[in-house]
This record gives structure tokens, C-alpha cells and sequence, in this order.
């Protein structure tokens, strides 16, 4: 068989390390992204990573590490890769260290850790409070060092499309679009592997980047693969407001000892600096003894949701609370949180050293994304040597990171979520590999008419869309979205609302029929290529909504009041959609509870 | 006086080989606007101050919290992140926005920043390790070194000191002041250290270091206050002591 050649899809930290991991084995890797790869969404991750390295005098242990992240997840979350992620956590802080990541040390040089929500050790590096810039950047100079040596060859501002796919149902390559030239071409790879990061934009302005759209995975799900879970979205309990996007103030603030509260008194019109101790409500730690301020983002954004919106003791009258930073001294903070310290006193003016900052709960982070395969072994961790690894169920269709649900169940605890991409890649980058080699025939020797065929079936619908005319507008139509899913599908969720979500989703794919391309340019035309991304999110947007309104229980991030208790006997199951022609068909399928038995869920 | 309407004057053009021209646009008035969402209102309606249909402003953009550096850009003939250009921050009257000049234009607001990532190439900045396996833990660090190095590892490719150093343009040799402040960065980690001569060599001939005319503009723009001309002297005494022991090697 001719040498494999494998495409990346994204050039986030799954990604990335995916990529180099390939390149690592000797296989070539074209490596795809929407944005200069050092641009991606990953830079935005702040607080840290979380790994069991145990330098603190804690017994801390990968187990407890593993088992803080099923109790987290809700115990939705399938227990063997879970559990094999957290045992390769330290290792791969060792790995990032050793690519020259800066992480914040300890006064005897080691590596500092610090809190994070939902477990009681200290078990996140951070590099100040941009730890995901820092880690992405590290691999974005591996990667760039591989492709200096030739094994790398990068395509960026390229947009993933589809697949290509040979006779038997194989995927055997994809068709990517260059957002310049604005034409659509089929490329050849032995495995194509997804990384292309969560759907955020389906929520309009959240704590994601403008290029998170969704419609890359979406593309896969419309094409055959399965999406998981796609109803559990996390909503983070803090950000602050913006007319572009959310900008998130990373829970490291409260790890690094940041309290929450809200004054006891409704309308309180004092400067919070004027409210005495006395007459705050620092709800969380009265609630949640143990944990305090580092319960789980389910948990919290759900009490902020309780004392703003069921007790009216928002701030301003609105969902906002203070996240309170003054009591730490002014050098620790700009040591260990500079980088959020810096967006706040840039986006609102004011200086959290001397003033709480006022905050609220965004949308986040989905832990829902591509149904993806796992081999385990006899004693509940990860087969390595095996191919299905992070493959979908399209032979061929890797995912990694974001894009994909494993590890996370019903709700992802902070600072695992840049352990995951990582994992992830460092897994599936090696399990598409295997599987490229143990191919009979090559991508290279398939019919050129696979490609061909796949490749016009794309110039005719950019053809199609660059004609369209209509009075509907696809940014006006995309906000629109953004705010229904924003208003009935986040913390609190109502059958009658979903309901009407999904209609309302139904009555903006009709009328994206009407909306005009706005740009006629054949080269780097942005409305272009949004058109085509938005009837993907739509179709995303109803797999979300429908997948809400199936779950009758609550779970992690999915809070029903009509069915406020966790239900196992029914709904311990993974909801997997498939699409149809009528819009995603729904099954569900039992999670691996092998290695720990799911309990009550707890933090008082 | 608060605006009650926000006037951008805007300049398009609609591919590399130009040529530009200017629009105007006037959007209502928002609390908390920045740039970003300037041109975001004017997608949605993609009309001219006079009326004229247009197409929509391209941008390129990304993170949104100045940390990506995607949507860097002229703001009233400064380089920065549109991002971060807060609206109520910015002078009154028009908000005049340019793409970089000192990269390609692809359209409109967008460049092609790729030379940046090039010489970042050319300059090895990474540090070379054996491999992902299991190797142990890296080099221990004194916390004041990795505050140090931190401020550079923080550089976002963002092109904002390479357009205001008047010795980088698009036709001269020299590297810029981002992609050499890096090889500050390598050469003081533990590991990159012990091949700190291949970076230096990289900057020590021509487009590189001596090619800084110390104009020290770069220093002023930079988003993140990187302290760019220290690294400059730094590498400065690198290169001469590298320079030297070349010499006596002879």
C-alpha cells in the first residue's frame, strides 16, 4: 500500500496534537483550519489544566481526579476513557512543560497547581490566565516544526465542507472550500479526523470565538455521522457582558479564593465597596459548605439563576452577581489572573483590584459533539493499539476535542476540558494511524471519480448559493436563532418552550431559503460561505433543542423543573441523533458505569 | 457630548491588486460597542451613510478578547485589536478604519499575514524536544525566569509592531521585531537553550538583527506590552558573544 497521508480538520489543541502525533508516526498530515492555526478558539481557555500530579502534600491521585470528573459529568460520562484521560493527565503536563509552556512555579521551581471547581485539591496548572493561548501556542511551534521539516503541510483559511466518501461508505477523503478563491476542492486522505470545536454560535453571543459556528461537525452529522448528548450545553456561572461576544472570567478567579455573592437586600443601591459583610450574600458558601465558590458550573450557574431570577436579588435587577477579587493582594493577582484582570479592565473600564467585578452566566462550552468509538480493556482503561479510538461511526471519520462528547457526560468540570482536547489528539492522532495502515486499498488508489463527484456536488451548491437572492437577511436570521436557543435552551429548560424553539428553528430554515448571498465577489466572500454554514447550524440547533426536550429528567447541565430528580433507571443512557430527511431521529444507547457506581450528586 | 450615532468611515477594497476605496456608514448608538460590533450591525444591513447598497465590511476575526490577534487593524490610524476598540473610548466624531499596510490586502480590512508565521520558521522558534512520550517532568524554572519569559510567550502574531517599525515593509529583508523577540524567548528556556546558536545565527545575518533601526515604535503598540526593545539588546549581546566564539573558532 502506497504511504498513508491523513487530514486534520482544525488547528485547536485537539487538533494540534493530533497532528503531531501523525507526523511523529511518519505519516504526512494536511492539516486544515478556518484561521491561521495559532488563531484558534483554544487561545481563550484561561484558568488551566487539571492532572493529579499531587505536589501540594494532598494525596491527590489520578483515581480521585477520574472520579471528581464522573461525579462532575453527572455520571453520564462513559467511565473507561474517562478514567484512562485522567491517568495520563500528569504526563501530559509533563509533555506541555517540556515544549516550553510557561506555567506558573512554585518558589522551589516546580510546577504550581491550583483549585478548580468541583473537586477539593489543587490540581490545575495554569500559566497566568491565559494557560490555553500558552499550551496552543506551544503546539503551534511543534506543528510548525514538523512542517518546516516537510511532514505538515497546512491549509489555512481553508473551510471544511464534507466528506468524501469511497463506494462501500468509507470515508476516504473531504472537500474543503478556500475562503479566497471561494472554490471547493477534494482532497485524498486515509482518514479524516475532525477537530473543529464546539457550536457556540448556535447561542448568538457567548464566551466563544466568531468562528465557532458548528456547522463543520454539523456537516458530518447531516452526512451520517451520529451526535451525542448534544442537549447537555454548559452555561460557565461568569462572564461579563458585550455587544459582540461574552467574555468569560475564568473560575481560576475563584480558585485563587474570588467569592461570589449578591447583597441581602433587593434593589441595594450602594456601591458594592459601601455594602458591609454583614448585608452580602455569599450564596454559594452558605449553600455549599465544602465546596464554596467551586461547586460545578451546573450547580452554580443554576443558584446564580435561583437568587436572580426566583429571589430578585440580581444586581441592577438583572441576572448579574459580584465575583470579588479586592481581598487579594494586588501582586498575587496580577501574578497568577493578569490575563482576565486585563480583559475586564479593558472591556468595562473598571479595576477589579479595588471594585467586584459584576458577572453572569454565558453559554460555554457543549459537551454533547460526535458520537465517537472507544475500545477498553479488561481492566477499564484504554486500548491504545486500538483503530476505533475517536472514530464515528463513518469508517474513516475521526473526531477530536470539542467537536466530539467524550470524557465529559452531562457537565465538564473546569480545566478538563483543555486535558481532553489533548488527550483526545494524543489518542486519536495515533488510533487513525492504525487504522490508515491496515487499509487494503489507499486513498491515493481509490477512483478519481469518488472525488470528483464529491467535489461537484460542492461547486454546484456554491454555485447555487452565490446566485440567491431574497429579503432575508443570514446575520439577522443567525441572531434570531441566537436568541431563542439563548431564551429556552440554557439553564432552565421547558417542554413548551423547546417546543416552540424548534419551531421557530423550522420557520428559520424556511426562510434562510429567502436569504441573498449580500456579496456577488468571487474571492474571499464571507456571506458566502456563512449562507452555507447557517442551513448546518440550524440543522445542529434542532438536534440541541429536540435532544432537550427528549431527556425527561435532569442531569448535569439539563435542568428540567417538570422533571427536577436524575432519572437512571431511564435516562443513565447516551443520547445519540442521527439525521433524516425529517430532522434528526433519536436513540440512546447504555454508558459504561463498569468502574464506579453513580450515586447522588453532591457538594454541601 | 454621548454619540447617539456611530460614523465609520471605512476603507474597502475588493482584492490584492486593488484599488482601495472609502464607504461610509452610520449605525445607532449602543452602550459597550467596541469595533467589532460595528461592523457586525453592518452586515445585518449592509447600507451606506448616503443609502447605497454595499456588500458587507470583511474583517478578520477570531477570539474577540485580544488574545488571538486576528483583528488587528488601523483604528484611527493606530494599530490594534478592533476588538478591544472600545467605541466610547474612542475620540467623537468618525471612526476611520484601514486594513494594515504593511502586508498584502486580501479584501477590505484583511491581510495576509503568512510572512509572520514564515519567519518564525526561519528562526526556529520552538523548542526541540525528543518526542510526545513520557520523558518525566521538564526543567525546573525559578518563577522570576518564567515571569520574564512569560511576557514573551504571550506575543500574538498580531502585526501590530511589525506595521509600526519603519525598517519592516513588504519588500524589505528584515524580519520584524515579533519574530526576533522570540528567539528570546527560546534561548532562555532550559532546553532551547542547548541549540540557542542555530536562532542566534538566524538573526545575525542580513533582514536580521542589525537591521533594527531602534526606533523603539514597537515597544509603543504592542497590545501586550511586550518589552521588545530589551529582548533586541539582549539578543544584541547573544549575537556578539556567539560572533566572537566563531571567531576564535576559525
Amino acid at each position: 500500500m502506497a504511504q498513508p497521508r491523513i487530514a486534520v480538520v482544525g488547528g485547536g489543541l485537539a487538533g494540534l496534537m493530533a497532528t503531531i502525533r501523525i507526523a511523529e508516526a511518519g505519516v504526512p498530515v494536511d492539516l486544515f483550519s478556518i484561521v491561521p492555526v495559532k488563531r484558534s478558539h483554544s487561545v481563550c481557555a484561561q484558568g488551566g489544566i487539571n492532572g493529579a500530579v499531587n505536589v501540594k502534600g494532598e494525596d491527590d491521585s489520578p483515581e480521585i481526579h477520574f472520579y471528581d470528573t464522573v461525579k462532575g459529568g453527572d455520571f453520564l460520562a462513559h467511565q473507561p476513557p474517562a478514567r484512562a484521560m485522567c491517568y495520563a493527565a500528569p504526563g501530559i503536563i509533563y509533555l506541555l512543560d517540556r515544549m516550553g509552556v510557561m506555567f506558573n512555579r512554585t518558589a522551589e521551581g516546580f510546577l504550581d497547581f491550583r483549585r478548580f471547581g468541583g473537586t477539593l485539591y489543587n490540581r490545575t496548572a495554569f500559566a497566568g490566565a491565559t494557560t490555553g493561548q500558552q499550551m496552543l501556542y506551544a503546539l503551534d511551534e511543534q506543528v510548525r516544526r514538523h512542517e518546516a521539516a516537510g511532514l505538515v503541510t497546512k491549509y489555512e483559511q481553508w473551510e471544511y465542507l464534507g466528506m468524501a466518501r469511497d463506494g462501500a461508505g468509507r470515508c476516504v477523503g473531504l472537500v474543503a472550500l478556500d475562503q479566497r478563491r471561494m472554490t471547493p476542492r477534494a482532497f485524498r486522505a486515509d482518514a479524516v479526523m475532525l477537530a473543529t470545536g464546539g457550536p457556540g454560535l448556535l447561542f448568538g453571543r457567548t464566551t466563544n470565538s466568531a468562528i465557532n459556528s458548528g456547522s463543520a461537525t454539523a456537516s458530518a452529522y447531516l452526512e451520517g455521522a451520529w451526535y451525542a448528548n448534544g442537549e447537555f450545553i454548559q452555561i460557565h456561572p461568569t462572564a461579563i457582558p458585550g455587544e459582540d461576544k461574552l467574555r468569560l472570567m475564568s473560575e481560576s478567579a475563584r480558585g485563587e479564593g474570588g467569592r461570589v455573592w449578591v447583597p441581602r437586600r433587593k434593589g441595594d443601591p450602594r456601591r458594592p465597596q459601601d455594602i458591609p459583610e454583614a448585608e452580602r450574600s455569599y450564596f454559594l458558601e452558605e449553600k455549599y459548605p465544602r465546596y464554596g465558590n467551586l461547586v460545578p458550573r451546573d450547580v452554580a450557574s443554576r443558584e446564580i439563576h435561583r437568587v436572580c431570577v426566583e429571589e430578585g436579588l440580581g444586581v441592577d435587577g438583572k441576572m448579574m452577581v459580584y465575583l470579588d477579587l479586592t481581598h487579594i493582594p494586588r501582586a498575587e493577582l496580577d501574578r497568577k489572573l493578569g490575563g482576565i484582570i486585563e480583559i475586564y479592565e479593558k472591556f468595562t473600564g473598571e479595576d477589579p483590584h479595588t471594585a467586584p467585578m459584576k458577572i453572569f452566566p454565558a453559554v460555554h462550552y457543549s459537551m454533547g459533539g460526535l458520537w465517537v468509538d472507544y475500545e477498553r480493556t479488561a481492566d477499564g482503561f484504554l486500548d491504545l493499539a486500538s483503530p476505533k479510538n475517536h472514530m464515528t461511526n463513518i469508517p474513516g471519520l475521526y473526531a477530536v476535542g470539542e467537536c466530539e462528547y467524550q470524557y465529559h457526560g452531562a457537565n465538564r468540570l473546569g480545566a478538563n476540558s483543555l486535558l481532553s482536547c489533548i488527550y483526545a489528539g494524543q489518542v486519536g492522532g495515533p488510533a487513525a494511524v492504525t487504522w490508515a495502515r491496515n487499509q487494503k486499498t489507499a486513498a491515493a488508489d481509490v477512483a478519481a471519480s469518488v472525488f470528483e463527484e464529491s467535489e461537484q456536488r460542492w461547486t454546484r451548491r456554491f454555485a447555487e448559493l452565490a446566485q440567491r437572492g431574497g429579503d432575508e437577511n443570514a446575520y439577522v436570521l443567525a441572531e434570531e436563532l441566537g436568541q431563542s436557543m439563548l431564551e429556552n435552551v440554557t439553564i432552565v429548560r421547558h417542554n413548551d418552550r423547546l417546543q416552540a424553539t424548534d419551531a421557530k428553528i423550522l420557520e428559520l430554515a424556511g426562510r434562510w431559503k429567502r436569504a441573498a448571498v449580500l456579496d456577488q465577489s468571487p474571492w474571499a466572500n464571507g456571506p458566502l460561505s456563512f449562507l452555507n454554514q447557517l442551513e448546518k447550524m440550524l440543522a445542529l440547533a434542532r438536534v440541541v433543542t429536540l435532544g432537550a426536550l427528549r431527556r425527561e429528567e435532569s442531569r448535569g447541565s439539563h435542568y428540567k423543573p417538570a422533571a427536577p430528580k436524575r432519572d437512571d433507571a431511564r435516562w443513565l443512557r447516551t443520547t445519540i441523533a442521527t439525521s433524516s430527511p425529517d430532522g434528526p431521529s433519536f436513540h440512546d444507547e447504555p454508558v459504561d458505569t463498569s468502574l464506579v457506581t453513580p450515586v447522588e450528586r453532591k457538594y454541601d | 457630548m454621548p454619540r447617539t450615532a456611530i460614523e465609520l468611515r471605512i476603507k474597502r477594497q475588493d482584492g490584492p491588486s486593488g484599488p482601495p476605496r472609502w464607504e461610509e456608514f452610520s449605525i445607532p448608538w449602543r452602550a459597550g460597542m467596541n469595533v467589532i460590533s460595528c461592523l457586525m450591525e453592518i452586515r445585518k444591513r449592509p447600507v451606506t451613510k448616503q443609502g447605497a447598497k454595499t456588500s458587507p465590511v470583511m474583517w478578520e476575526a477570531s477570539c474577540l478578547e485580544e488574545v488571538c490577534g486576528a483583528c488587528t487593524m488601523l483604528v484611527n490610524g493606530t494599530p490594534r485589536q478592533s476588538c478591544a476598540a472600545l467605541v466610547d473610548g474612542l475620540p467623537e466624531g468618525v471612526i476611520t478604519l484601514e486594513p494594515l499596510t504593511r502586508f498584502t490586502v486580501v479584501r477590505d480590512l484583511i491581510v495576509d499575514r503568512s510572512p509572520m508565521f514564515e519567519a518564525l520558521k526561519r528562526v526556529r522558534a520552538w523548542i526541540p524536544i525528543d518526542g510526545t512520550y513520557d520523558l518525566g517532568p521538564g526543567p525546573r524554572i525559578a518563577e522570576t525566569e518564567r515571569e520574564l519569559s512569560y511576557a514573551f510567550s504571550r506575543c500574538m502574531t498580531c502585526g501590530c509592531c511589525m506595521e509600526a517599525c519603519p525598517q519592516y515593509n513588504g519588500r524589505s529583508e528584515f524580519l520584524g521585531p515579533a519574530p526576533i523577540a522570540q528567539v528570546r524567548l527560546f534561548n532562555a528556556h532550559p532546553t532551547g537553550a542547548m541549540n540557542a546558536h542555530e536562532r542566534l545565527e538566524a538573526i545575525m545575518g542580513r533582514g536580521g538583527l542589525v537591521d533594527c533601526g531602534n526606533a523603539q515604535n514597537c515597544v509603543e503598540v504592542c497590545p501586550k506590552e511586550i518589552p521588545l526593545t530589551e529582548a533586541f539588546g539582549e539578543l544584541g549581546r547573544q549575537t556578539t558573544v556567539l560572533w566572537l566564539k566563531n571567531l576564535l573558532r576559525r
